[in-house]
Parts: structure tokens; C-alpha cells; sequence
């Protein structure tokens, strides 16, 4: 745990005092304190190109009054410049005239160890791994022309201190370790890459050679590409293997779930609360109290415990993902979702690890259905546009079906679709549900968090596909 | 205020100083401060502000071929020195690189030029709040308009660039930003745009009544959208999604890719990738320019390169490192481009809409389609169908696909080049893409 008073003119008492005098006609606020230490180590052509340590400190102080945020953060965490932002915000609301919300729920829950794991496993094994990394893939097929392989480690501590001296820790491990591996052969290149991660130490992850399994998975990628024929352009089925492939319910509807897109009315799920927006057997949740996972954490950014939050329950519209500036506002409560990238930014409601749950069907049965289709095991990024509900991901390992047979495997595409009505076009929901390896990350207003997801294969009766053969 | 120069380059040389005395052979620093402060609104009213005051550094030691470098927030004296001390150790366990070192000295900025990047102008919080009621009354002038998010930030910042070849400069910028998102809705369909303008000067920021007007007619004209079928069309992009070609260029031109041979553009110096009247340009001492710089992120001059010539591939964008790997000298452009952009085409932008009976006229793509290490490239759009010459109606759920090897060779641009962002692009016509839609 940081003590952030130690080196500081700035005694606990003192920072108690100004968040209390900032606050005092608000109707919510707190003083945030961060300490973050991460490093990243990075294998790439053939050498240890980086390696890097970081240490970030500093504080956010934000004062709510009604629908306005003042925000004020600096890395210097002294009283003069707490003074300062604590000025700052005062003359932001000078108005103001709230009543502070002093109840913040408690749990003894928690869903990490307290751990650094940059310092649980020397620097030089974590380079010895890298280099084996290189050595196995380069050995293994010869068509390897690049290899690059890394670690990201960090250790992140955070105080809350609110209005009245209540005060709220946690302390957050988190590591990744990723590896990606170009392939020419006859002239074409393909990258396949593939990592695995979550809140515990790199060894958890590692040990007795499963960095091997994160190798293999990358170069079978990668060969499969080698392979891919140009994709199909149009409307047509769609499977989507287990796991990671649900960030296309993280794109098309979870961001559109969020608190604050609603409150504003922007988003086109804000006036179907209670309405049908999924196919019967469609249920999904986000979660943040599964142990270990890369999208979890035990207190929220505000303080509030996470939960395990019902957003589509049997296809009917069950809950929003709620912090507690808009949940005040919608006359709701906080869901624990309340989060920031650092003590540099804004809280915003934000998915933790979101989650469509099991139903009855099996991938087979999926496929078999399909006469002219495509299956898509693996994808890259994702991107949304909530206000017209439109939402795209890219493939990165995807085949084509055809009369109810996975054929050959197809270019990199990219798929778009409706997000409020995508859901209404799953026709089977599979019994295979999977979480992703822990790699994800999750971009809103400028902000990456780390987050999870996972399903079982789902069949999507139609979605527009990107490909370049009419 | 930021931090002086005075206060930057005291902290910078302490590091400096430490690192070799720990045993680093050379070594580099940046110190920089910036503070920001923003204000944002929502439906005419005051909805956020936020003022930051972000302190950083940035260390690398090097102990002959060897590397690691450490950043933080965290400037204490005590700090640094246990941070410094870290780096050094680290540094003698990370293993050999024989391309590892710093600038050649020759290669090192000499002189730095007043290029006009800093406005010292302080646009007080009640002056941004005057200027973004009027932006939004603008923008919700129109009752089809149902949401406005705008804001005004201003930035300034200074920085140190240091290392043990006495390279010690850095120098002053700002920049101002006015942004307004806004929502339309009508009975069948809700859309979304925006319109920004930043600038180094405060005085060259756009109006605020004709910025507001701007977004919400993009907004507006977006309503009620039809999906179309999937086909070959020539597409016509908007500057602002053609500005996002260039730079998916300059990425495949970066040494760093070209040297770990994961570009579709490695070995084709003076080969050519474009059309044949396709000439690009890196600016980096443009007056006012929003990617002006007087040297790169290694200290490294900075010349204007003419990157492609008549379609002839004739610079890639090298660092020190790379530079090493490939044999060639960096010629400045350690972390990317400054101002880079297309020269204007010489056909007027209403005949490039007429080049074909039917187009598609492409506003925003959505998605992280381009692939530069085979060239691919397919990303969710939306736009305008375009038939002789005329907007027709919008379209959306759409996809656009093709390879750049291919586009590049396609490209026709119009004479509307205007400088607005560090990469700018006339309007530009791509013929024989694929769209996919029903």
C-alpha cells in the first residue's frame, strides 16, 4: 500500500480538510490518489528492444454539483497545489448549492491478491523467456520471419478520500503477456498473434512452459492466413466462435448500455429499458468480481464495490452500467462501474468483463445450418458509433461456410452490423461458453481500461461482411 | 504557467549527471510540462472543467550497446535517484544491441527557428464559456438537433531535450481547440457528427457561430440513411478520412517497419506506388504548422522531404536506430511526421464528383481495417451516394474494401488542399473499391 503523505508538506489531515472545504456544498466528489509502477520488456527482431520502467504518481480532486463536473490533477502531490485545484474547482462552482451524498455501499469481497508482480520475477528471466520465445518459434517453421513477444507488468494503488475523511484503498496487480509472428512464404505475409493475462502474477500464467501454448496458438494464426482467400462482400450467416469473438457484444451493445450515453438520450438503447432488445435465450451481464480477470477489480474508481450486474436478461432490457454521477441523475444506483485510465481523467461508466451467458446449441449444430456463410474464431480491434448504433469489428481468423462445411479461410474483414438490432438476429446461442485469454483493453473519450469477455458460439442470421469478392 | 526552460534544463542535466556518474556511457532525458484546461458543455449549459498540470520525464541510459530507459510523473530529487540507479542496473542486464545509440552528433539541430508555435494568450474559463454558449446556440439553431457536446481547451506546454553529446534545447507551444458533437434525430433514424478547429493561435480558431452551423449540417444531412448493395465503386473520400490514408502511408514508410520488413512498401524506394502526378511532402518548419518542430524526438534536424515524387517512392521516415539497421542516415523523423501532406491535384473538387455517374462520397469510417504489413484494408462507413455529380442521400452500414498497393495507384485528387491538422489531404477519388451493403 502507498503512503502518499510520506514524502509530502502534506499531511492526511490537511487533504481530509481541503477535500471537506472543496465539497462542501457539492453533491459528490472525492480526492483520488494513484501510484502506478509498470514495465514492459519487449522482444522484437531478434533482440530485447525495450526495456522500460515507469512510475506514476499523483492525484485527481473532482467536486459534482448537479449534472456539472470541475476536475483539477496534478503529479505533485503537495499542499500548495492542492490548494490550487481545490481553488480551482471552487470557482468552477461557485453556485453551487448540493447536498453531499456521504453513503458509499461496503463489501469485504475481494477479487486480486495483494501483489507487485513486476517484483515477483527477476528481470532476467522474464528476458530469458522472451529470448526462448524467438528461439522456439524461429525453430519451428521456417517460414517465421518476425517475432516479437512482450511483457507488461504493473502494480497499481489507489486512496479515495471523501468528504468527511472517509477513506477507500485497493491495491491492483496486473500483467500481459502478449506474442505476434510474421510468416512470407512465396512472397505473401501474414502476422498471427496471440497473449493471455489477468490480475495475477506472470508465473500464474507461465510456468511449466505455457508461454508455449501462447506460441503455437499465434503461429497456427498466422499459417492459417497464409492460406486465406479473399473474403466475401455482403449480407450473409454469420458463427462466431466462443470467447474472445464477444467483443462484438462488448461494440454493438455494451457500450451503448452505458450510464451516460443514456442519461444524455444519445444512445439508441436509452428509451428501450424493459423492452425486448435480444432474441429469447439472449442473456448478458457484466461482471466484475470474477477472481483474477483482467476486467475485474474490488472497489470500483469512486470507491463503490463491483457486482455482478444484469444487463439483458432473456432478451428483455434489465439495467444500464451505472458510476454514481449518472446513476444520481437516473435516480438509480451505482453499479460499480465507475472507472478512469488514471488519476488524469474523468470517472465514466465503463463495461467490466461483459459476459453473454450459456444456452442449449452446439457449434456444430451452427454450421450445419449454414449454407453460405462465413465462421469467425478470432478478431483485432472493434469500434461502435452508439448514437446510430452502428458497430464493426475486424477478423483475424475467419473461414467460409458453405452448404454446412467450414471451407477455406478467408482474408482479414471486417463485419458491421446494427447494434441494437444484432441481438434480435442470434438465432442460436451455443453451450460452450469461454472467457478471453485477458487481453483486452477498451477505449471510450480517450480512456483505455482493461477489460474482459467472453460467450459461447453464437449464429447470427445476418451481418454485412467486408471482403473484397462480389 | 509551465515550467521555465531554466527549471526544465536544471532538472534534465542533475539526470544526466547522475547517470554517468552511476556508469551509463551516454544517456538521454526529456522533461516536460504541460497544462491544459478545458471546458465543456452540453445543451447550452456549463458540464465540465478541468484543469491538468502534467510534470513527466523521460530517461534512457546507455552502457556502450546496451539500453533501458524508465519514465515518471514523479520529480522529487529522492525519486529520481532511485529511478536512475534502476535504470542503470537494468541497463547492464538487458542484453547487447549492436544498432543501439545515440544521434550522430553532425546530425544533432544546431539552431532553433521561431516557427510561431506559442500564443501566450490565456483565454480565461469565462471567455471559453461565452464562446461555446454562442458555438451552441448555433449548432441547436435547428430543432432536428436534440443533443450538442462541445468544448474549448487550451494547452500549453515546453519541454527539454538533453543528452550526453550536449545536445541540451526545447522550447515553448500552445495549442487552442473549440469542438462541437452534435445528435439529429428524426422518425426513423438518430445520427451523429462534428466539426473542430485547433490551431497554435488563439485568433486563427474558427468562428464559434460557423463551427456550431457546420457540425450540425453535417448531422442533419446524415439523417434517415439507406443501406446499398454490395458492388465495385469509385469512392470519393472527405479530407478528413483522406488525411487518414496518408497517415496509414507514413506508417508503412516508418523505418521501424521497413526494418523488421512488415510493410507492403519495403524495398520500393523509387519504385512507383502512386498515380503518376501523386507528389507528397513532410513540412516540418511550417509557421504556425500544428505538426511544426524544429528537431525530432532524438534531437535529430528536421529538413522538408518530398517523401513521394510524381508517384515515386523517394524517402522512408528514419530514426537513429532503424536508420543504423538499414544503413542509412535518420533524416529526423523519430516519432513520425510533422506536417505531411498531398500536393493539391489540379481538378476542381465538383468535377472529381463528377468523374463517374455514380460514387460514393465517404464521411467517417469506423473500425481498424488497414493492414500495413500485407496492405489490406476494409472498415465500416458512412457517406453519400453520388450520382452525376450530385449528393444524392445518405448511406450507412456499409463496408469499403480493397488493397492499398492497388488504391495508391488509383488516386485522383482535387485542388481544396488547406492546412488545418499536422496531415492534410486534398479531397481525394479512389476508382475500383468494393463496398459491401445488402
Amino acid at each position: 500500500m502507498s503512503n502518499f503523505f510520506e514524502k509530502s508538506d502534506l499531511t492526511r489531515n490537511d487533504a481530509e480538510k481541503i477535500v471537506s472545504d472543496t465539497l462542501k456544498k457539492c453533491d459528490d466528489g472525492e480526492l483520488y490518489l494513484e501510484n502506478t509502477k509498470s514495465e514492459t520488456i519487449l522482444l522484437d527482431d531478434n533482440k530485447i528492444k525495450n526495456s522500460s520502467f515507469n512510475s506514476d504518481l499523483g492525484y485527481g480532486l473532482r467536486a459534482i454539483s448537479g449534472e456539472i463536473v470541475a476536475y483539477s490533477h496534478s503529479n505533485e502531490i503537495s499542499k500548495d497545489s492542492l490548494k490550487k485545484s481545490s481553488d480551482n474547482l471552487k470557482s468552477t462552482l461557485k453556485s453551487a448549492k448540493g447536498n453531499y451524498n456521504y453513503s458509499i455501499p461496503k463489501s469485504n469481497n475481494t477479487y486480486y491478491e495483494n501483489i507487485n508482480p513486476i517484483e515477483q520475477k527477476s528481470f532476467n528471466s522474464k528476458v530469458e523467456i522472451l529470448n526462448k520465445v524467438n528461439e522456439y518459434l524461429r525453430s519451428k517453421d521456417n517460414n517465421v520471419k518476425q517475432v516479437t513477444a512482450n511483457f507488461n507488468g504493473e502494480q497499481k494503488s489507489i486512496e479515495i478520500i471523501r468528504s468527511g475523511g472517509e477513506t477507500l484503498t485497493d491495491v491492483r496487480p496486473l500483467i500481459r503477456f502478449n506474442v505476434s509472428v510474421m510468416l512470407e512464404k512465396n512472397g505473401r505475409k501474414e502476422t498471427g498473434v496471440y497473449g493471455i493475462g489477468g490480475r495475477q502474477s506472470y508465473d500464474s500464467y507461465l510456468k511449466d512452459d505455457k508461454w508455449k501454448n501462447v506460441c503455437d496458438e499465434a503461429l497456427r494464426i498466422a499459417s492459417t492466413n497464409l492460406e486465406s482467400k479473399p473474403a466475401p462482400a455482403g449480407e450473409m450467416k454469420v458463427v462466431l466462435g466462443p470467447g474472445w469473438p464477444a467483443i462484438l457484444i462488448h461494440e454493438a451493445v455494451g457500450h451503448g448500455l452505458e450510464g451516460d450515453f443514456n442519461r444524455k438520450k444519445t444512445s439508441a438503447f436509452h428509451d428501450l429499458m424493459g423492452k425486448k432488445v435480444a432474441s429469447e435465450g439472449v442473456t448478458i451481464i457484466d461482471d466484475g468480481t470474477i477472481d483474477n480477470r483482467r476486467g475485474s477489480l474490488t472497489i470500483d474508481d469512486e470507491g463503490t464495490p463491483t457486482e455482478k450486474t444484469v444487463l439483458i436478461e432473456n432478451g428483455v432490457l434489465k439495467n444500464f452500467m451505472q458510476d454514481r454521477l449518472n446513476a444520481r441523475l437516473m435516480k438509480t444506483k451505482s453499479t460499480g462501474s465507475g472507472r478512469r485510465e488514471n488519476f488524469r481523467h474523468i470517472v465514466l461508466p465503463r463495461m467490466r468483463n461483459t459476459m453473454m451467458l450459456n444456452g442449449k446449441q452446439t457449434q456444430d449444430e451452427m454450421i450445419k445450418s449454414v449454407d453460405r456463410g462465413i465462421f469467425a474464431v478470432s478478431f483485432g480491434g472493434g469500434q461502435v458509433d452508439i448514437t446510430s448504433g452502428k458497430f464493426v469489428f475486424n477478423c483475424t481468423e475467419a473461414y467460409e461456410i458453405i452448404n454446412g462445411k467450414i471451407g477455406s479461410p478467408i482474408k482479414g474483414a471486417t463485419l458491421i452490423g446494427d447494434g441494437p438490432s444484432i441481438l434480435k438476429e442470434v438465432s442460436m446461442v451455443g453451450n460452450d461458453m469461454m472467457l478471453d485469454p485477458g487481453i483486452g483493453t477498451c477505449g471510450k473519450a480517450g480512456q483505455g481500461v482493461p477489460v474482459g469477455v467472453a460467450q459461447p458460439s453464437i449464429l447470427i442470421n445476418k451481418m454485412t461482411v467486408g471482403g473484397t469478392k462480389l | 504557467m509551465v515550467k521555465d526552460q531554466e527549471y526544465l534544463s536544471n532538472k534534465a542535466s542533475y539526470c544526466l549527471d547522475l547517470a554517468k556518474k552511476l556508469g551509463a556511457t551516454d544517456a538521454s532525458v526529456t522533461v516536460a510540462n504541460s497544462i491544459s484546461e478545458n471546458v465543456n458543455f452540453r445543451n447550452k449549459k456549463l458540464d465540465e472543467s478541468n484543469r491538468s498540470d502534467n510534470l513527466g520525464i523521460n530517461i534512457t541510459t546507455f552502457i556502450n550497446k546496451r539500453k533501458s530507459s524508465i519514465s515518471s510523473s514523479n520529480l522529487q530529487r529522492d525519486n529520481l535517484d532511485i529511478l536512475i540507479e534502476k535504470c542503470v542496473e537494468t541497463t547492464k542486464h538487458t542484453p547487447e544491441d549492436e544498432f543501439n545509440a545515440l544521434p550522430d552528433k553532425d546530425l544533432l539541430a544546431t539552431e532553433i527557428k521561431d516557427l510561431k508555435l506559442y500564443d501566450e494568450s490565456h483565454f480565461e474559463n469565462e471567455k471559453k464559456i461565452e464562446y461555446l454558449k454562442r458555438l451552441e446556440d448555433s449548432a441547436s439553431s435547428n430543432n432536428k438537433i436534440i443533443n450538442t457536446e462541445s468544448s474549448f481547451s487550451e494547452y500549453k506546454s515546453n519541454f527539454i531535450l538533453a543528452n550526453s553529446h550536449g545536445f541540451s534545447k526545447g522550447y515553448k507551444s500552445s495549442s487552442f481547440t473549440a469542438s462541437s458533437v452534435t445528435v439529429a434525430k428524426d422518425e426513423k433514424s438518430m445520427q451523429r457528427d462534428y466539426e473542430f478547429s485547433s490551431r497554435c493561435h488563439l485568433k486563427d480558431i474558427k468562428n464559434a457561430e460557423d463551427l456550431g452551423i457546420m457540425a450540425a449540417d453535417q448531422t442533419i444531412r446524415k439523417l434517415n440513411p439507406k443501406k446499398i448493395g454490395s458492388e465495385k465503386i469509385s469512392i470519393i473520400f472527405d479530407k478528413r478520412i483522406a488525411k487518414g490514408i496518408l497517415n496509414t502511408f507514413a506508417s508503412a514508410i516508418s523505418s521501424s517497419a521497413i526494418s523488421r520488413g512488415t510493410s507492403f512498401l519495403k524495398d520500393k524506394i523509387n519504385q512507383k506506388i502512386f498515380s503518376n502526378n501523386i507528389s507528397i511532402f513532410d513540412k516540418p518548419d511550417l509557421l504556425k504548422g500544428v505538426g511544426s518542430r524544429n528537431f525530432d524526438t532524438e534531437g535529430v534536424k528536421t529538413d522538408t522531404l518530398k517523401l513521394v515524387d510524381n508517384g515515386l517512392l523517394k524517402h522512408y521516415l528514419i530514426d537513429t536506430y532503424n536508420g543504423k539497421k538499414l544503413n542509412l542516415k535518420s533524416n529526423g523523423r523519430c516519432g513520425g511526421t510533422s506536417n505531411l501532406y498531398f500536393e493539391n491535384g489540379n481538378i476542381e473538387y465538383k468535377d472529381l464528383l463528377n468523374c463517374s455517374p455514380k460514387s460514393l462520397y465517404i464521411t467517417e469510417t469506423i473500425g481498424h481495417g488497414s493492414n500495413i504489413v500485407t496492405g489490406d484494408y476494409s472498415v465500416g462507413a458512412t457517406g453519400f451516394l453520388v450520382e452525376n455529380g450530385k449528393i444524392n442521400y445518405p448511406i450507412n452500414e456499409i463496408t469499403i474494401a480493397g488493397n492499398f498497393k492497388d488504391m495508391f495507384q488509383n488516386i485522383t485528387l482535387a485542388n481544396d488542399l488547406e492546412f488545418e491538422y499536422s496531415t492534410n489531404s486534398p479531397t481525394m477519388l479512389i476508382e475500383g473499391m468494393v463496398v459491401a451493403g445488402k
